[in-house]
């Protein structure tokens, strides 16, 4: 994976991981111009599309679109499904995610990620195995989290 | 110190924290760039504080805030600060900035070596989790150098949880330094089996990865890989696994044989559509991909009529509802396609189901599918359906694109499956009633290029092409609909080319001069009034047999009547076309008034069909006999003679004389402008001679004049009136003649019919084709009329001057640029040129075998004394290859040309290194004085083998045949017969015996290994010429009878002809 991107309805990124150096100049060129082309879609267009030499895999999940960019060879399906388990990951550590969670706990939400894909490939298959580092990680923390109930991404 | 924590504290409090400044910023949505300064200058001042908790703070929303799209650079050091706290909750924060915000140009990023080797020995399995992590955002070629030794110690750490992360970060690692994967690859290669699933797939997807980009070396894994795709029930590995067998198939065939079983029980027993769809890819995809496309035939039958299973499990994916699955379902399909067309035309039901598809991109993966499906079979179905479709489809985008798809449907590959035209026009005018194509220039150019191509058709097509013309309101009715007013110019050129076929031409001549035409644009009515002409014309034809005259009359009234209109046209094209007709048509009323039957003579202005005609059709056409095209018709004005004899004067003397004073008032620019103009219009002219390849010689014999006539042309258009162009070009013309006439020895030509011909050639742009202006598809033709060949024996040779005039400008590029042009070897044979390969002396290899050479030895046009070798380098031994340095001992004639401030004795570094079974090319560039006599260069390669580092040396000889500076240089048979009878040469002859192959193989080997062209070729008797580099010209006489070869040559330099000879004859003692 090259890279992942959260970005609300309104084209406001939530999150960006690149897996590959870029300068920050050609990463807001890439995020501003896959944000119009994604948002540009109708709702019921299939999830996948060909930018650039990349191919790109998205999901929208209530207000918020996730996006992946994969090299040509990469399985779109399995891309697809990494996004889905991202989120559940969410949903199951926030309880119920909305977007404003991940707006106030970013950071929660980058190490989430983080415990989860590495390098831009999936180091921990098992939901369980990541849930259990992030709460171990965070019981050396002093943890405060905001919850924010609104509208859930699941 | 208790006070200080205290008052950090206390300060902290008042703080902003992340959430603050998230609320903050929703709150001040409309200033909220101002706001964000401010919380900038905060947190400038919070991390200027010696409170780390602070810090992190201020770092943290320094995170977000770059999230945003603020610049945090200056920040990076204190992101490093906070790296380094030995608090958990800190370095969590720091190295989630330090791997948001750092990239490899990150000076910093050189300060934190030592602070990650800590935290990855750290013995809080957190510390270097979160250390790996961050590394693998920001790993740069100097951490990697440095770290890599740490890391992969931890590959083999007590925790799990800390082994995979390493595995994966090796990765990264990998990329950075190669150099460090043979060191890790055995502990790597220990992780597949590892006893944790979480490090066993983080090591498959490692390796996998590897393998994409060089497969080779990953083979021995293979039965390894086989273990673990049997045993594993992990989707996520076996994915990653069936991807790596992708990659591994294609080097080692025997694999293929081997997967069929595993491969073919996942298709069937999968329920995860991501594994399903990963098997058909890579099975059929990946595998069939260059570089062995066989071999996906072989694996296919392997496989239990395989390319019908997958087809039928994409069948089941795109017959899903999940728009996903549909979409790849018709990617993989559409992939397929390419190699097993059959197995996927047989599900075309289901993909003209896709058309109806809510999502577009769903429906363009179905289109582009149509486009490889069809037959001639199915043609007319399936453009039946998408004609259906293109009167459903919402949106002009997808409509054009169908449209488009259409055409390419029915046109591709020259019409092959188009079975009817009427047909096919039919569609076409269908096509027309689309609303608001852009895309009437393409119908438009289809309409034409069958009405032309199609004899039989043609009938059918004037009769709906008058229809068109007659209901032409409804096309042009509103505004939106002026793209497809585009196929009016196709109606009505058609309908007066091919007027003959009308059935009511005066009906159809009434609906083009109808006052709405006007509206149209000018092009478009220019074809109409020129088109109208010729109906009137067949009009007169039909009514003059009648016995009432007064309806030819009648006819040419309304031409008066109706013409006026375009006489008044803004358009240039049309009004000159209008007014030139209208007078025609007058003069033509005055005849009939006198009862004069004109319809005869007025047809003659069109008569003479117009076909197809093949780009190099021209050639064919035989010389009248008796016709000479080289003589004169009137005797030449001696002035230009004059002129002939001195061209350097003139050259001269021209300059100063009208180019200089006027230089100023022409710019640059202006001048490129028209410089590109005028090469546009030679290049499209047929009658354009251009410069005769031994116009060469001349420039080379004068160096430097060699730009001097561009340069006198482009200044002798000082002024920017638009007349003078075209007479410019007209000087041009000329003055590419003259040089071609002085460099043909001044070869007396009928200069009068030459101004004519290139004049006509002027006024006739759009005439037939040059050769480098291929238009209609020739070879396509369907109704081709290839005209008779009936080439005399000048006609032919002429032709294959071209052909070599053409090669020659190729191959000064070539020469030009150093280096080697797509294909230029295979050019190179067939051209017969320079190029010669010849392998080193044998005993070169006894010494040492790591290196084959082959070299070629080329002139260098531009340069009298300059030869470039190229030599090839192929590494054929088992090792890498560096440091190569090639040097070579001068000689007093011949020097090695070294880089300045080199001393002449210094080997020459070879710019790249070889790794095993790679081969390569260097060039050297050698400056010789005399080219009269063959030499031998010694020379010796230094190099370094990487295993063992100690330089080896192979010496070799460079052999320079005086061959190698001929240059194949094309020669016509008159100047060949001038130079003969200059008498400036010297003679020499050989034979040779027991030559025992035809004579143009004979004639082909001397072109060949010899770089000679042959002039021209009588029986068993040639002609043949070649140039040295420094302009020497060799002329062969070359006869045969029985087994002896009789070579008879005259060369201005002796010596030089000798040794050509002995080569020539050492290489038929060879054969």
């Amino acid at each position: 994976m090259q890279f992942m991107l959260l970005f609300s309805r309104q084209g406001k990124l939530r999150l960006q991981k690149w897996y590959v150096p870029l300068s920050d100049k050609e990463r807001k060129k890439i995020s501003r111009d896959l944000v119009q082309t994604i948002l540009a879609r109708k709702p019921k267009m299939c999830s996948f599309l060909e930018w650039r030499d990349l191919k790109i895999v998205y999901k929208r999940y209530a207000s918020l679109y996730f996006c992946c960019a994969v090299e040509d060879q990469d399985n779109e399906l399995i891309t697809l499904e990494i996004i889905h388990r991202y989120v559940e990951l969410l949903d199951k550590y926030f309880g119920s995610v909305c977007e404003l969670d991940i707006i106030f706990n970013f950071e929660k939400a980058y190490f989430i990620l983080d415990e989860f894909l590495l390098g831009g490939e999936a180091q921990e298959t098992s939901k369980k195995n990541v849930l259990k580092a992030i709460e171990q990680a965070d019981l050396l923390q002093e943890v405060r989290i905001f919850l924010y109930h609104q509208i859930h991404l699941l | 110190m208790a006070l200080k924590i205290v008052k950090g504290s206390i300060d902290r409090m008042f703080d902003k924290n992340l959430q603050d400044l998230v609320r903050g910023i929703r709150n001040h949505k409309e200033d909220e760039a101002k706001y964000i300064s401010t919380c900038i200058d905060e947190i400038k001042q919070e991390l200027k504080q010696d409170n780390i908790a602070v810090k992190a703070n201020a770092v943290c929303k320094l995170t977000y805030l770059q999230m945003l799209g603020y610049d945090v650079s200056w920040a990076a050091f204190n992101i490093v600060e906070v790296m380094s706290s030995s608090k958990f909750t800190y370095k969590r924060i720091g190295y989630l900035a330090a791997s948001q915000c750092f990239h490899e140009s990150t000076d910093v990023i050189m300060l934190t070596t030592n602070q990650i080797r800590k935290d990855l020995s750290s013995p809080n399995q957190y510390d270097t989790g979160v250390a790996l992590t961050g590394l693998s955002c920001f790993v740069t070629p100097d951490l990697a150098r440095d770290l890599a030794n740490d890391i992969m110690t931890l590959m083999s750490h007590t925790k799990p949880y800390i082994r995979k992360k390493a595995v994966l970060i090796m990765y990264k690692v990998f990329l950075k330094y190669p150099e460090s994967l043979r060191p890790a690859f055995p502990r790597l290669k220990e992780k597949l089996e590892d006893p944790d699933p979480g490090v066993q797939s983080a090591a498959v997807n490692v390796i996998c990865e590897l393998a994409r980009r060089n497969p080779k070396n990953y083979l021995s894994l293979a039965p390894l890989f086989f273990k673990l795709m049997t045993s594993s029930t992990n989707n996520w590995v076996l994915i990653k696994i069936i991807k790596l067998f992708g990659a591994l198939t294609p080097l080692e065939p025997r694999l293929g044989k081997k997967l069929i079983e595993p491969l073919t029980n996942l298709i069937h027993s999968t329920s995860a559509m991501s594994l399903l769809y990963e098997c058909v890819n890579t099975v059929y995809i990946d595998v069939n991909t260059p570089p062995l496309p066989s071999l996906s035939l072989s694996l296919c039958l392997y496989l239990s009529l395989p390319p019908q299973l997958c087809v039928q499990k994409l069948r089941i994916l795109i017959e899903d509802s999940d728009q996903n699955l549909k979409y790849l379902g018709l990617l993989a399909m559409s992939k397929i396609l390419k190699t097993h067309p059959k197995s996927v035309q047989s599900h075309k039901d289901l993909i003209l189901q896709c058309l109806d598809d809510k999502d577009e991109s769903i429906r363009l993966r179905a289109l582009d599918l149509l486009y490889g499906m069809v037959s001639k079979k199915n043609l007319m179905e399936i453009v039946k359906k998408l004609m259906l479709h293109v009167d459903k489809a919402e949106g002009t985008t997808y409509r054009d694109e169908l449209l488009t798809k259409i055409i390419d449907i029915c046109s591709q590959s020259n019409y092959q499956y188009i079975t009817n035209f009427e047909w096919y026009i039919s569609i076409l005018v269908e096509l027309t009633r689309l609303e608001g194509t852009r895309h009437g220039h393409l119908i438009a150019s289809q309409m034409l290029d069958v009405a032309i191509r199609v004899k039989a058709i043609r009938g059918f097509a004037v009769a709906q092409m008058a229809t068109l013309l007659d209901n032409a309101h409804l096309l042009t009715g509103n505004m939106q609909r002026m793209g497809i007013c585009e196929v009016l110019y196709a109606a009505a050129w058609i309908c007066g080319e091919f007027s003959e076929h009308l059935e009511n031409p005066m009906q159809t001549l009434e609906a083009m001069l109808r006052p709405k035409v006007a509206t149209l644009p000018g092009h478009i009515q220019a074809v109409y009034v020129q088109n109208a002409a010729k109906l009137f014309a067949t009009v007169l034809k039909s009514q003059e047999g009648n016995t009432d005259s007064t309806a030819a009359q009648e006819t040419s009234q309304l031409m008066i009547d109706r013409l006026p209109l375009f006489v008044q046209s803004a358009n240039l094209e049309v009004q000159e076309r209008a007014s030139c007709i209208l007078q025609l048509v007058k003069y033509i009323q005055k005849l009939q008034q006198k009862d004069v039957e004109v319809a005869e003579e007025v047809s003659a202005l069109f008569a003479g069909e117009l076909n197809p005609v093949a780009p190099k059709a021209q050639k064919k056409v035989p010389v009248p006999e008796g016709l000479d095209l080289d003589s004169w018709i009137n005797e030449p004005p001696s002035e230009s003679e004059s002129e002939d004899e001195q061209p350097k004067a003139i050259f001269a003397k021209e300059e100063p004389k009208h180019s200089r004073p006027r230089r100023e008032e022409v710019d640059e620019k202006e001048l490129a402008k028209r410089r590109e103009a005028r090469k546009q219009e030679q290049a499209n002219n047929p009658f354009y001679i251009k410069a005769s390849p031994s116009s060469q010689k001349v420039y080379q014999e004068a160096p430097g004049v060699e730009h001097i006539p561009v340069v006198q042309i482009d200044l002798s258009v000082p002024l920017k009136v638009p007349g003078l162009p075209m007479s410019d070009q007209y000087v041009k013309l000329e003055e590419e003649r003259r040089q071609k006439e002085r460099a043909e020895k001044k070869k007396k030509e009928k200069k009068k019919r030459k101004e004519k011909r290139s004049g006509r050639g002027k006024k006739h742009d759009s005439g037939p084709e040059s050769e480098e202006d291929i238009t209609p598809a020739h070879q396509v033709d369907i109704v081709t009329e290839e005209m008779p060949e009936k080439s005399s024996k000048h006609k032919k040779k002429k032709q294959k001057k071209e052909k070599e005039e053409k090669e020659k400008k190729k191959k000064k590029k070539h020469h030009h640029h150093h280096h080697h042009s797509d294909g230029g070897g295979e050019e190179a044979v067939q051209n017969g040129t320079v190029e010669e390969e010849e392998p080193l002396p044998v005993s070169v290899f006894f010494c040492f075998l790591p290196l084959t050479k082959v070299y070629d030895i080329q002139g260098n046009l531009q340069d009298g004394s300059q030869v470039v070798v190229s030599v090839i380098f192929e590494n054929k031994c088992d090792s890498f290859l560096k440091s190569m340095e090639f040097n070579v001992l001068d000689s007093l004639n011949s020097k090695l040309q070294r880089p300045e401030g080199s001393g002449p004795h210094d080997g020459l570094t070879v710019p790249f290194q070889l790794p095993p079974g790679v081969s390569n090319e260097a060039r050297f560039v050698f400056t010789v004085q005399s080219i009269i006599m063959p030499q031998k260069l010694k020379g010796t390669l230094t190099f370094i083998v990487k295993d063992s580092s100690t330089h080896e040396k192979l010496d070799f000889k460079l052999h320079f045949t005086c061959t190698s500076y001929l240059i194949t240089t094309p020669c016509y048979s008159d100047a060949f017969a001038k130079l003969l009878e200059s008498g400036d040469l010297k003679c020499s002859s050989v034979r040779l015996e027991g030559v025992n192959m035809p004579f143009h193989h004979l004639l082909a080997r001397i072109c060949f290994h010899h770089h000679f062209s042959v002039v021209e070729r009588i029986d068993s008797c040639a002609s043949m010429y070649s140039r040295s580099i420094q302009g020497h010209h060799v002329c062969l006489l070359v006869k045969v009878s029985a087994q002896t070869v009789s070579i008879d040559a005259k060369c201005d330099e002796p010596t030089l002809l000798g040794n050509v000879l002995d080569e020539i004859k050492q290489t038929f003692s060879q054969c």
